[in-house]
């Protein structure tokens, strides 16, 4: 058996894991309900935010907080154009249509930053190097970062999504689309703003994740991750997804340890499961929303 | 005489390759009721959505209050003020019944009218009042069909498009709403083109009717000489035009075939 401080250990490093899941995959689902498209190509936002954060606060020396504020901002105007100007024309079209457009674009999200930023990882300074000691347990500051984050983020979305009357705009664009346009509700520009909120939150979980992982154009897999645990949560609802890859997260570190032979893979496991006994998720949405 | 508030000019909209109306041409004064009935299939929800910019029709004008609004967005013409409530409620399932109403306000700004305005709604229907926070999804139907006018209300618009609102309502239903669609339109100054299968309620409450058929209009009239038009009664009233003998006019043709 573990000794507890382990299991404490292991355990805080899977919340914090999860809660970078959770910052990725809340985009995912966020996309998903505004325009129905699964984009594959977040993990890549994802990596190449981090990039960016890296470039403004240390190559235009910005500094770290001040650094990420603008790449949040210029990430999130490119969000925003994806969508009005590339997403937008092939709405409509095959699922598998958009499947390739959004992994193509993941594909040219990753050369690009290779081009730029070159195929080696490089680290991100940030403040939260160190550690503290909490009852006696080390735990790494970045992971207490990531889960402090996590949690002001989530309670920023959960009041703009259910207090300001953009937020109930967007809910009420993704619940029936044509009665929103009647009430004269600018669909369009809700749903571009969406992927920009979404691309903010990939560039703040790039910059979160970046002393955990480095930055390398692959770290965009993690996205993949997230998806798991946001299918697990039952794709479609937030607190579903946030819970689903909490349990991802948390799971992951243990089965390692236990199970050092399929590394990595727990994630997909639990993906599995979930699936056969719930198919629908640990969440489910009870109403189905209308085609 | 004035300009109409609403017109239709030999609008032809198409579903891809199929004409669903062809030629159709109508108007709406300021302040008035109009009835458009016909079967299934009329055509009479293309119209409605082809009237407030969810369809592109691709012949004739939409001009409303003198503005060529035709092939534009619908979010757009909604800002010019038409209001749409469409067939089958439409409402956002998973917001609260006054969050659904204040989306209808989404494009004002008149803090205080809309607060007003959301009081006036619940006073034309105090059952929404009620259950003002429950989910949209969990309303019955007919309390969906007041919470859709109501949402439409909101908007404050110069024209309100109702289709079908007594689409799956019992009888009392039917009459409760079409109440305060008439008080909506005395009291509030509303012009509303309501299109209805329910032939004997709307023109009743209307001042003129169209009728279409296989997407083109084929009468149109005073809703009161309508009602007493042999055709409408023997089609859409069903009101038997029985000879001497008791024996129903069996080869009798539709006027305008």
């Amino acid at each position: 058996m573990l000794p507890i401080e382990d299991v404490i250990r292991l355990g805080f490093i899977g919340i914090s894991q999860g809660s970078a899941y959770a910052l990725i995959a809340l985009g995912f689902v966020l996309i998903y309900k505004a325009t129905e498209v699964v984009n594959f190509a977040h993990g890549d936002f994802m990596m190449f935010g981090g990039f960016v954060v890296l470039t403004f606060s240390e190559g235009f020396g910005l500094g770290f907080w001040p650094g990420l504020v603008v790449a949040c901002l210029a990430m999130g105007l490119a969000g925003f154009l994806v969508d009005s100007l590339i997403m937008r024309r092939i709405i409509g079209q095959s699922q598998a249509s958009i499947f390739i457009l959004t992994v193509a674009f993941g594909f040219i999200l990753r050369s690009a930053a290779g081009m730029i930023w070159g195929w080696s990882p490089q680290s991100l300074d940030t403040p939260f190097d160190g550690e503290t000691m909490v009852a006696g347990i080390t735990l790494g500051n970045e992971r207490i970062a990531i889960v402090g984050i996590t949690i002001v983020l989530c309670i920023a979305l959960y009041s703009f999504f259910a207090r300001t009357r953009m937020g109930v705009a967007m809910q009420a664009s993704s619940q029936n689309q044509l009665a929103a346009y009647y009430m004269g509700i600018p669909v369009r520009r809700l749903i571009s703003l969406v992927w920009a909120i979404a691309a903010i939150l990939a560039t703040i979980a790039g910059a979160m994740m970046a002393p955990v992982t480095q930055l390398d154009t692959s770290i965009g897999f993690i996205g993949i991750k997230a998806l798991a645990g946001a299918i697990v949560g039952g794709f479609g609802s937030i607190p579903g997804t946030i819970l689903g890859c909490l349990l991802i997260g948390i799971i992951e570190p243990f089965s390692d340890y236990f199970f050092p032979a399929i590394k990595g893979v727990s994630a997909y496991i639990v993906l599995l499961v979930v699936l056969f006994v719930r198919p629908d998720g640990l969440i489910v949405q009870t109403y189905q929303k209308k085609a | 005489m004035t300009s109409p508030l609403l017109e239709l000019r030999n609008v032809e909209t198409y579903y891809g390759p199929i004409m669903a109306i062809r030629g159709v041409s109508l108007t709406v004064n300021e302040g008035e009721i109009v009835a458009v009935l016909g079967a299934n299939g009329a055509g009479k929800t293309t119209l409605l959505k082809t009237a407030c910019g969810a369809l592109d029709c691709r012949k004739g004008q939409v001009i409303f209050a003198g503005k060529e609004i035709q092939c534009r967005d619908p979010d757009w013409v909604a800002r010019q003020g038409i209001s749409h409530v469409p067939e089958g409620r439409e409402v956002f399932p998973f917001l609260s019944v006054s969050e659904n109403l204040m989306m209808g306000a989404y494009t004002r700004n008149d803090h205080e009218q809309i607060s007003a305005d959301l009081e006036t709604v619940f006073e034309y229907f105090p059952i929404l009042k009620n259950i003002r926070g429950r989910m949209a999804a969990y309303l019955s139907g007919g309390q969906q069909q007041m919470l859709a006018i109501g949402r439409g209300f909101m908007a404050r618009p110069k024209l309100l498009l109702l289709d079908e609102p007594s689409l799956g309502l019992s009888p009392t239903l039917v009459s409760e709403i079409f109440e305060i669609v008439i008080r909506l339109n005395r009291e509030q100054n509303i012009s509303i083109l309501l299109v209805e299968q329910n032939a004997n309620v709307a023109l009743q409450v209307s001042a003129r009717g169209y009728v279409m058929e296989v997407g083109g209009m084929v009468m149109d009239d005073d809703s009161a000489t309508l009602l007493e038009s042999d055709d409408i009664k023997e089609f859409y009233l069903g009101k038997k035009d029985e000879g001497a003998r008791g024996l129903r006019r069996w080869k009798k043709k539709k006027t305008w075939r």
